[in-house]
């Protein structure tokens, strides 16, 4: 491709990296990368919105509060950021078991975004540049740089894509479609036709976002306040608590009702997704529905539940959680009247539905780089998933990747076993997606190993080893690490005879907990000390199951594929399972079984094509 | 398999017809061409055509051709059924030319890999099939078939999805942990379906059990002191001399092995060493066997001498037979008799063959042998299922226990999965190296 032309004026020629997009995967990437003292360039549309939250005030939920957790385990900054930000915390699933608890919080947008802009600001190797990015330099299926709208033409040796749902993004209301991207920002025109050309597998996908309420012009006296945990809680390891958790701003409920149901119903035809407007549309998803898709899926369903979140203290907006809608402005504010407590409301900014293109993750291998273009790597909604903290743990793993490859040292390939992230990443290049994707505990087989509590253990070691984790919080995983081990030793000595066994076992039984027996200790132990010993103890038929299950999984992950494999050589596959693996090629069996389409019995023949190809 | 493989389907030689079976993508066109009649690249699938097989202008048979066009056929591809007159030489002759022609021999089995690998039929489908063509009796074959019909799968398939929905429910509660109106599950429903579960695959575990035994034969021990006339019984139930009977104690040593058919139902007998408490070296290492064959042992056969009281022996042998699935056969009634034991006892003289019918009933009782003449039963018999079955029913058992102790919903649901995934194992829905070993073993792949 030319690149090097006359109207092209060619920039600085020394970033090793540039990051395409400053979201959440955008910010982790680049902030991964020039830790690692890599030269990078951030490029972003408006640096007023890096790191923003277009949709719900929030960071953490359900398995995503562990990613976050699992981020700050790796180096990245979202948990800091959000600690630094927090409007509420809690933690979720309390009442069930450690494999499942999660931290939610309620985070500021305004000083998220201050926040990291800060952060990335004060980052060495790191630059901050305003531009749209129009198409990708290529020589010889290898990125050598990029170009912008503007005619700007910017080389680098890796770039990384993080365009969020910005590509030929689509703002839909009503009957009404507008090129634009969130908020009413610019789009990318002209990358995702670009990426296309260069062989790309394109999806449209849908997503949406409920309007925002005058705070002052809802009457909450009479709905339900939700508060945060009545403790200090932290998503970083670092622990440093930045809020007072006696003063933490409320969330409040509110539910649908027959009136609101009635206009929804009545009003079907007008709404964006349902009125037929568009000959094809994105796919949405199918956890996150409109309040349409909901009353219309489940029309026995008396009432749904509505949250109103506060977006900041500096503004006055409180987001209406569960009430996303591309109903035209006047069906809005008749819904919006109809909810109790909202009789009065005013809207600040109405819902709207954003359609977007997103490359197909199958294009992917496991370290985020694309399998068309070498040193070219995607990360976050650009790979169909949603929400921030998938984005960010994608864009750390691409942004530690990029820097390993420049290193010329092998990926980090997290296991479904080791992470969240893991799970994420390898459900995106094995199964790819046809909806926006969401993580779900439910993805994870290995939960129990993939704790809230243990992000830490887990993943800290490896990010020292690369070079993104602090000494000080090295030194401070062994300390937890010798601790644990200290502790074990002592509940050994700590014996009950009337029950003929030592607190080790003793611990076993539901109703005892560890917190009663410290001062039986020989020094006071962290919290974090307490509870991993305890888990360890408590849960340890189960761990041992779960740690079973998953070396079965580790032994076939060793059972390689290589690469140049020709499928068509493999006798006796069925078709469609032969398709599909020549699609998705995986590098190991393990990632081979969890082709949708491939049957045990193609496993079976790909493995006996494998035991004469390596006799041979 | 891109290549077109032929078996006779029919054992040979035995009855008025022998069906050769074609399979593959030339099928129609190799055998259209030695077939003198309709063209069969022109017939409709699923008809039979009548004509003759004509080789070298010599006329081989006069034949009936079913054709069945993939992919609505047993193997999903292209089938031809020769029906023929059944002389070995015809046959032979015809697959003779069809090999000359580009056909190859099936591998013993091959027809059912092919349907098993182009997803015609499960795995247990497929091990049910494999099993009704090594079956020996007229027995092994009703149970085998079972298998083939699909009920087994049918079965699993439907505890599957009860468990998926009780577990996506589980997953729900705790993705939307915020949510109030959604169903949470309750450690009291878990504890209902559960057990529900636990009782149907008991069951079929139970059916199970003596359906593999029934199949693969009663692994039966002889039992009694010395020269109560254990080889007498054992020559009975054979109807011919295979034991050597003295009258001199302790004369049968070597233990004698060997299959015979009962009434339909396979015996694999170990006929022992007499039991008896001895100094003699040789005869105590056949004690000791004897005691380890109980052990191992599906049925015991216990003969106890009428025209004697109890011995120190016998009343050894009745205790350490009393857990198992035993008849107690009083020898020897022809003799003026003093035996005063008086539980349920078959009374025989094995010498004069008196009372050995009684024998024979009492192990079609014993083995509900006529439960499994009926075709509709939902059972397993491979080793491979059942120990499976066993493993989801442990898991069962794990779910329950985390009920009792009311651990956390999501832990006790670590069970659940792992009894969705072993059932899954059983009808092949998830890959296992034990899979592949099972196509290693049963399906001569990768030759």
């Amino acid at each position: 491709m030319l690149y090097n032309t006359k109207e092209m004026k060619v920039i600085n020629l020394n970033y090793e990296v540039i990051v395409v997009g400053a979201g959440h995967a955008g910010c982790e990437a680049a902030l991964a990368t020039s830790r690692l003292e890599k030269k990078t360039l951030l490029i972003t549309i408006n640096k007023e919105n890096i790191a923003d939250m277009p949709c719900n005030p929030s960071i953490g939920g359900s398995a995503k509060g562990i990613v976050v957790r699992e981020i700050d385990a790796l180096g990245g900054e979202m948990g800091r950021n959000a600690d630094k930000t927090l409007l509420q915390i809690k933690m979720l699933n309390k009442s069930k078991g450690p494999a499942v608890r999660s931290l939610r919080s309620q985070a500021d947008k305004v000083t998220y975004k201050k926040e990291m802009i800060k952060t990335l600001e004060a980052q060495e190797n790191l630059e901050i540049k305003e531009a749209i990015v129009s198409d990708l330099l290529v020589e010889e299926n290898k990125i050598v740089g990029i170009t912008t709208e503007d005619g700007e033409s910017i080389n680098c040796n890796i770039c990384i894509l993080t365009t969020g749902t910005y590509l030929k993004a689509d703002i839909l209301v009503g009957d009404n479609r507008k090129p634009e991207g969130p908020h009413g920002e610019k789009r990318a025109n002209f990358l995702s036709d670009n990426l296309k050309k260069l062989g790309f597998n394109i999806l449209r996908l849908k997503t949406g976002t409920p309007p925002r309420i005058e705070r002052s012009s809802i009457d909450f006296s009479e709905l339900k306040r939700e508060d945060g945990d009545d403790e200090e809680l932290t998503f970083s390891f670092d622990n440093k608590v930045y809020y007072d958790y006696k003063n933490q701003v409320p969330c409040y409920l509110t539910y649908t009702n027959e009136k609101t149901h009635k206009i929804i119903m009545d009003n079907l035809n007008k709404s964006a997704m349902y009125g037929g407007f568009y000959e094809k549309l994105g796919t949405g998803p199918r956890y996150c529905p409109s309040i349409e898709d909901k009353v219309v899926r489940f029309s026995d369903k008396e009432r749904h539940q509505l949250f109103l979140e506060p977006e900041s203290l500096f503004y006055d907006d409180i987001y209406l959680q569960g009430f996303s809608t591309s109903m035209p402005y006047d069906v809005q504010e008749e819904m919006v009247h109809s909810l109790k407590g909202l009789e009065h409301a005013k809207i600040l900014r109405y819902a709207y539905a954003i359609e977007y293109d997103a490359i197909d993750p199958l294009q992917l291998k496991p370290s985020l780089e694309t399998k068309l273009i070498e040193n070219l790597f995607t990360a976050g909604q650009i790979n169909g998933t949603s929400g921030y903290e998938e984005a960010a743990g994608q864009g750390i793993i691409a942004g530690i990747n990029a820097s390993l490859k420049l290193d010329k040292k092998s990926p980090l390939i997290l296991s479904r076993s080791d992470a969240y992230i893991g799970v994420l990443i390898d459900d995106l290049v094995t199964k790819g997606t046809i909806e926006p994707y969401r993580l779900l505990t439910s993805r994870a087989e290995f939960r129990l190993l993939l704790r809230s509590d243990n992000a830490d253990l887990r993943l800290s070691k490896k990010a020292y080893e690369i070079g993104l984790l602090s000494k000080e919080r090295y030194d401070k995983l062994l300390r937890k690490e010798n601790d644990i081990k200290n502790l074990e030793e002592e509940l050994k000595n700590i014996t009950f005879p009337q029950y003929k066994c030592n607190l080790r076992e003793y611990l076993k039984r539901p109703e005892v907990k560890i917190i009663d027996y410290i001062d039986k200790f020989s020094k006071k132990y962290d919290k974090e000390v307490l509870e991993q010993v305890e888990i360890n103890y408590k849960y340890e038929g189960y761990i041992t199951k779960a740690k079973k299950e998953a070396d079965k999984i580790i032994k076939l992950g060793t059972k390689q594929i290589p690469d140049d494999i020709d499928y068509s050589k493999v006798d006796n596959l069925a078709t469609e399972a032969r398709q599909k693996l020549e699609k998705v090629r995986p590098r190991t069996i393990d990632q081979a079984t969890r082709i949708s389409g491939v049957n045990p019995s193609d496993i079976a023949i790909l493995m006996v094509y494998l035991k004469r190809y390596y006799n041979e | 398999m891109d290549d077109t493989i032929v078996a006779i389907s029919t054992a040979l030689g035995e009855g008025a017809i022998s069906i050769i079976r074609v399979s593959g993508n030339d099928a129609i066109r190799i055998v259209n061409s030695i077939f003198n009649g309709k063209d069969l690249n022109k017939v409709s699938s699923h008809t039979i055509n009548y004509g003759y097989i004509v080789y070298k202008d010599e006329i081989i048979d006069e034949v009936l051709v079913s054709v069945m066009k993939a992919p609505k056929t047993y193997t999903k591809e292209d089938v031809i059924e020769i029906n023929t007159h059944g002389s070995i030489a015809v046959v032979n002759k015809i697959m003779e030319i069809l090999l000359l022609l580009g056909c190859r021999l099936a591998e013993p089995g091959e027809i059912t890999k092919r349907a098993f690998l182009n997803g015609r039929i499960d795995l247990t489908e497929a091990e049910g099939v494999m099993d009704l063509i090594n079956s020996e009796t007229e027995l092994s074959r009703k149970i085998a078939i079972n298998e083939v019909s699909g009920k087994v799968s049918e079965l699993i398939i439907d505890l599957r999805d009860k468990i998926v929905s009780l577990i996506s429910n589980i997953e729900v509660n705790i993705d939307y942990p915020e949510y109030e109106d959604i169903e949470v599950v309750t450690i009291k429903r878990i504890k209902e379906e559960v057990k529900e579960m636990k009782v149907k695959l008991q069951e079929v575990l139970k059916l199970s059990l003596d359906g593999k035994i029934l199949k693969d034969g009663i692994k039966t021990v002889i039992l009694g002191k010395p020269n109560v006339g254990k080889s007498s019984l054992l020559n009975a139930l054979l109807e011919e001399e295979k034991a050597i009977v003295t009258d001199v104690k302790g004369t049968t040593r070597d233990i004698v092995e060997g299959n015979i058919i009962v009434g339909g139902v396979k015996l694999n007998l170990i006929d022992t060493a007499g039991v008896r408490k001895s100094d003699d070296v040789v005869e105590k290492i056949g004690i000791e066997k004897s005691i380890n064959l109980i052990k191992e042992a599906e049925l015991v056969l216990l003969v106890l001498d009428s025209s004697e009281n109890l011995t120190e022996e016998d009343i050894f042998l009745l205790d350490k037979t009393k857990d198992k699935k035993r008849i107690v056969i009083m020898n020897k009634v022809d003799l003026k008799g003093n035996n005063t034991y008086n539980e349920e006892v078959i009374k025989i003289s094995a010498k004069n063959n008196i009372g050995i019918e009684l024998i024979k009933d009492k192990i079609k009782q014993l083995f509900n042998v006529g439960t499994f003449m009926n075709k509709n039963l939902t059972l397993f018999t491979n080793a491979r299922q059942i120990s499976l079955l066993k493993s989801a029913i442990s898991s069962l058992e794990d779910v329950e226990k985390g009920a009792n102790e009311n651990l956390e919903i999501d832990m006790i649901e670590i069970d659940l999965k792992l009894v969705w995934e072993k059932l899954g194992d059983i009808i092949g829905a998830n890959y296992t190296e034990e899979l592949v070993d099972n196509l290693f073993s049963r399906f001569c792949l990768g030759k």
